[in-house]
């Protein structure tokens, strides 16, 4: 019970940061809310995987873990090239 | 006694991604919302991470957990330098109240 409470706070959480990736003025302002989503949804896919009693959700957990810092990476380095009004 | 210790974990989590959300939201340029994002991770995700595994004992959850925990506390830093460097290269502007940039006044010397 107090895990699917703590499931309902990491999900309201990522709605706020959303709300920042959507508004963000800059495209950095829109990496960090993404980066924070994706550790979010990791944290929610271990909760959902554990209620369910499911096993195969912690292996993608640690994937998508994977793939989102790859993805994060990627951007800085596309980022770094340009400067901000181009 | 180990639930106890497990319910204090969670909570603690759960706080921490509340209060780095709102951080997140209201801070005012992008070098504070990183701050903001590693409460998220490192206060936040772990901790939650560290409850579900305390809770479980020693299973396979728990380890796989104990390994996505370890996993974030390597990545998250290297992400976050990665952006400050990038947001600091193509331009983005301090708040104007920020008080020292040591990158700037490295790369005028």
């Amino acid at each position: 019970m107090i895990l699917v409470g703590i499931l309902i706070l990491l999900i309201g959480a990522s709605l706020l940061c959303s709300v920042r990736g959507v508004l963000g003025p800059t495209a950095p302002d829109r990496v960090v809310a993404f980066d924070a989503i994706t550790s979010l949804m990791v944290a929610v896919l271990v909760i959902l995987g554990v209620v369910y009693e499911a096993g195969f959700y912690l292996d993608v957990a640690l994937v998508y873990a994977m793939l989102a810092f790859l993805g994060t990476l990627a951007i800085a380095k596309y980022l770094e090239g340009r400067r901000v009004g181009d | 006694m180990i639930e106890l210790i497990a319910y204090i974990f969670l909570g603690i989590g759960g706080a921490c991604t509340l209060i780095g959300a709102m951080g997140i939201l209201r801070f005012p340029d992008v070098y504070n919302r990183l701050h903001a994002n590693t409460v998220v991770v490192v206060g936040g995700v772990m901790m939650t991470l560290f409850g579900v595994s305390i809770l479980y004992g020693l299973s396979t959850y728990s380890l796989k957990a104990l390994l996505i925990a370890l996993f974030l506390f390597i990545t998250n830093p290297v992400g976050a330098h990665a952006i400050a460097r990038a947001a600091h290269k193509s331009g983005v502007k301090l708040w104007p109240r920020s008080v020292v940039d040591k990158l700037e006044e490295e790369e005028k010397r």
